[in-house]
């Protein structure tokens, strides 16, 4: 069977997905574990920067292992400007998004003239050099990071100060954006972008300039990583260079490979069970990083298609 | 400027590019010969440096110790190659970089089970622990002579293994072909153990002679592995010259780097902004330093395939 | 009759080794032109420069009056020049008409459109399809391009670079690896296609060369040595020495 390059989005797993989500603040309130509300949000901005990152990894065909760079820069941008007195989300938030995708614009040109491994160690590098920048900024707080003196402010009569306002805003933002990415990713832009991935001197020699398709995704990837991380240091209350080391670029990717790269929503799907995981493990063993490894490993080697290929394989069998 | 610190650093830079090289000459075969992306170097580095502090602990002799680091972290090695590994030398690069992350969090945390959290102390050899003076004037620690004395050996040792022997033949033909490696058929799985085994025993070696210098504490082995990458994608993938080329590079520019690059900044600049840029320039110079290489050379100096 | 395309002293080297060693040449509009030359002659070396994937080192490669010599490869396809691949190159994955389907995305309209869904875009699918059947494939559209008979990914890989709507075909031996039907089949494929656009054919088969060529060149060494009608390259006193022995006219 030949790989479909338009990426139909189910009805009746997203219906549902988005009803328990709205439902969910209801849910936390009745069980009385408003923790769960927090790291519902958590998950659920993730979602949308391995979604991000997928759009490269898995649509364009480009590995990145920088893209923490993006989402921890637009932690950065929310939490200066928040400092320097401008704490509008409607400023902070898609001024965040246009210094990521600034930064990925430089960081891309450069590094999408090399490809394989190189790519990946080269973005791997631009990362790091940001990362050994925000440590040394001491003015931004240096290695203990920078803190929010208060959380962006959307007006609307809304206050993020609320968790379950703050979750419910995460949510809109997610599915806003991750609706547009599914609209891109089938779009001529997004259908030329799987051209590349499938065979690049080809694209080319029917005439599409490749390179120039390679850095839009990569900017507006980027840029939604940015958002990402904008609405990820109001959840924290900071901004701190962690958000910009390689483990979190790793993460990223992990979260990507272990949803599946072949599909749209599997990536949100990996940011949910890892985190889910990471903090179900935890309350039973110290050790829960052991499991944690056994279990990406036993997904590796069972599942090469991730997750999501659970899903796809249930719905021919049904 | 000071000609004993120049010294005193360039030699520090060199015996910190010798150790790198044992670290990413295993990676670099690893990755140029059966084209398989190995997050877990590190593990393996931390691995033996733990053996070797644990060893030293219990029978006080630091060459016993690192004997037995790289004897137990070849075997680890070995085992891991034969059990996992050899299964995903032919998956794409993702399904590697995800299970070999998966091994550097199982191992993490079996050394911490092991050993626990806190770090361990490995103390060099007591004879070798005071300095000695080189030129007037000039002391140097007489244990980091011996990683340097080490060092060189060692990429003596390697050089001779690669260009004159059979086995050096058959790495140097799968470096530069795959293809013609996988040709050459069921050997080739025990030239990859053999390999990996080599690789797995260099780390040990580099993580017990850093020992001292170094705290053996879980996570040693991320950072150093993110510097071995970057030395053989310097040097050029699946190449032994690039990764000694490279890590001397890298080993100098960061260690000189890090020295009188917040000298030289606190010359022409305002102390503050020195004191503020000094270490984040330092730190990043060599990822600017493989940027600049992969932006000239996309394949890196040396490139194992033509 | 203007000439379509003009090679200008024309110069490649490998190290100390010139690939392509100052080469003149011009292609006329609506002409089927032959490029032979033995092997390590340089012909792919010179077709991946007219092509865009290699730079050359000196010299002009003009195209309809234009100087494309420092264009991309993308660049040189928008403007009229097209090739196929000697190693048939295939979105191997896709199907026959996604494949046609990126070729005729790339000519008709920008592509940087994020929106719209392209899979609703009739228009692209609908001249897939006709392409599809110009190349023979009509009843594969479907199939996955990588599990086609070798003969038929040689008609997708000219289907593809005629869905950009060539003036000028580069054809990078299009029969490599054909049996003789296969040969045979393509042999009128391409003749089919000469009231649509000039072609340029690099090709070993000497008797595809001789039916299908209007005028043929010689390359040796990475110097064009002659170019002529085939009969006036048959009877060549210098081709004969230098390229095609005085016996033989066929060659492997």
């Amino acid at each position: 069977m030949a790989v479909a390059l338009h990426q139909r989005v189910r009805p009746a797993i997203v219906v549902p997905v988005l009803a328990v989500l709205c439902a969910l603040p209801l849910v936390t309130q009745w069980i009385d574990e408003p923790f769960y509300l927090v790291l519902a949000s958590r998950v659920l901005l993730f979602a949308l920067a391995a979604t991000s990152l997928n759009l490269l990894v898995g649509f364009g065909g480009m590995v990145s292992f920088g893209h923490a760079a993006f989402f921890g820069a637009g932690a950065y941008v929310v939490a200066i400007a928040a400092m320097e007195g401008v704490t509008s989300a409607w400023i902070a938030w898609p001024l965040a998004m246009g210094v990521s995708a600034l930064a990925a614009a430089v960081i891309g040109a450069i590094s999408l003239r090399t490809r394989g491994v190189y790519f990946i160690m080269i973005t791997l590098a631009f990362a790091q050099m940001m990362f050994y920048v925000f440590v040394s900024l001491k003015a931004y707080g240096g290695e203990d990071g920078l803190s929010l003196p208060r959380r962006s402010v959307i007006g609307l009569g809304l206050d993020l100060k609320s968790d379950t306002t703050f979750y419910y805003v995460v949510l809109a933002v997610c599915a806003v954006v991750i609706t547009l990415l599914w609209r891109l990713v089938n779009s001529r832009f997004g259908r030329a972008l799987q051209g590349v991935r499938e065979n690049e001197t080809r694209m080319e020699a029917v005439g599409f300039p490749v390179y120039r398709h390679k850095l839009v995704a990569f900017v507006i990837a980027g840029a939604v990583a940015g958002l990402a991380g904008a609405l990820a240091a109001n959840q924290n209350d900071m901004a701190s260079p962690s958000m910009l080391h390689w483990n979190q670029s790793g993460m990223l990717l992990v979260m990507v490979i272990l949803g599946g790269t072949g599909t749209f929503l599997g990536p949100a799907l990996g940011a949910t069970v890892m985190l889910l995981l990471e903090e179900t493990l935890a309350e039973f063993t110290l050790h829960w990083q052991f499991v944690m490894g056994g279990i990406l490993l036993a997904v590796v080697l069972l599942l090469p298609g991730g997750l999501a290929t659970l899903l796809q394989r249930r719905r021919t069998d049904g | 400027m000071d000609p004993i610190l120049v010294l005193e650093q360039s030699l520090n830079g060199l015996q910190f590019g010798l150790m790198l090289f044992l670290l990413a000459a295993g990676l670099t075969l690893v990755f140029g010969i059966m084209d398989m992306i190995n997050l877990a170097h590190g593990s393996l580095y931390m691995i033996g440096a733990y053996l070797a502090a644990a060893v030293a602990m219990a029978t006080g002799s630091f060459w016993l110790a690192v004997a037995v680091a790289m004897g137990g972290t070849a075997v680890i090695g070995v085992v891991l190659e034969v059990t996992l590994l050899r299964h995903l030398y032919q998956r794409d690069h993702l399904h590697q970089v995800l299970a070999t992350f998966a091994l550097i969090l199982m191992s993490n945390e079996a050394v911490r089970m092991i050993w626990g959290p806190t770090a361990l102390a490995l103390d060099p050899p007591p004879s070798l622990a005071g300095p000695v003076e080189l030129l007037p004037g000039l002391y140097y620690p007489a244990f980091r002579l011996v990683i340097i004395g080490v060092g060189l050996l060692v990429a003596v040792l390697l050089y001779f293994l690669v260009s004159h022997t059979r086995l050096g033949m058959l790495v140097r033909a799968g470096a530069s072909n795959r293809e013609m490696a996988r040709a050459m058929g069921v050997r080739v799985s025990l030239v990859f153990t053999i390999v990996f085994a080599i690789g797995a025993a260099l780390c040990a070696l580099a993580g017990a002679m850093l020992g001292p210098l170094f705290a053996v504490q879980v996570g040693m082995g991320e950072s150093i592995l993110i510097l071995a990458f970057v030395v053989i994608v310097i040097g050029g993938i699946g190449s032994i010259r690039g990764a000694l080329v490279g890590a001397l590079l890298v080993g100098m520019v960061d260690t000189v780097g890090r020295t009188f690059l917040p000298m030289w900044l606190r010359a022409v600049l305002p102390p503050t902004v020195a004191s503020n840029l000094g270490p984040a320039l330092a730190s990043v110079l060599i990822y600017v330093l493989m940027a600049g290489v992969l932006f000239w050379r996309p394949q890196g100096l040396f490139p194992a395939r033509g | 009759m203007a000439d379509l395309l003009q090679i200008r002293g024309l110069v490649k080297r490998f190290g100390g080794l010139a690939a392509t060693d100052g080469v003149d040449l011009a292609v006329t509009a609506d002409e089927i032109h032959a490029l032979i030359g033995p092997n390590g002659a340089g012909k792919t070396t010179l077709i991946h420069q007219i092509a865009g994937s290699l730079r050359p080192d000196a010299g002009h490669i003009v195209f309809d009056g234009h100087d494309v010599t420092r264009l991309g490869m993308h660049a040189r396809v928008g403007a009229g020049l097209a090739r196929s691949f000697q190693l048939v190159s295939l979105f191997r994955k896709l199907s026959v008409l996604d494949n046609l389907a990126f070729a005729v995305q790339a000519r008709s309209g920008t592509s940087f459109r994020f929106w719209r869904a392209a899979a609703d875009e009739r228009a692209l699918f609908d001249e897939a399809r006709t392409l599809a059947g110009e190349v023979d494939l009509a009843d594969r559209v479907d199939a996955r391009a990588g599990a086609l008979a070798h003969g038929e990914q040689r008609r997708l890989e000219i289907g593809l670079a005629l869905a950009t709507r060539p003036r000028l075909l580069l054809l990078d031996e299009p029969l490599a690896g054909l049996g003789p039907e296969e040969s045979d089949r393509m042999v009128t494929l391409i003749s089919g296609l000469r009231t649509r656009c000039t072609m340029f054919l690099v090709e070993h088969d000497m008797d595809a060369v001789f039916r299908l060529a209007d005028r043929v060149s010689v390359l040796v060494s990475g110097r064009i040595i002659a170019t002529d009608t085939p009969d006036g390259i048959r009877a060549h006193a210098e081709v004969r020495r230098a390229y095609l022995g005085d016996d033989a006219l066929v060659d492997g």
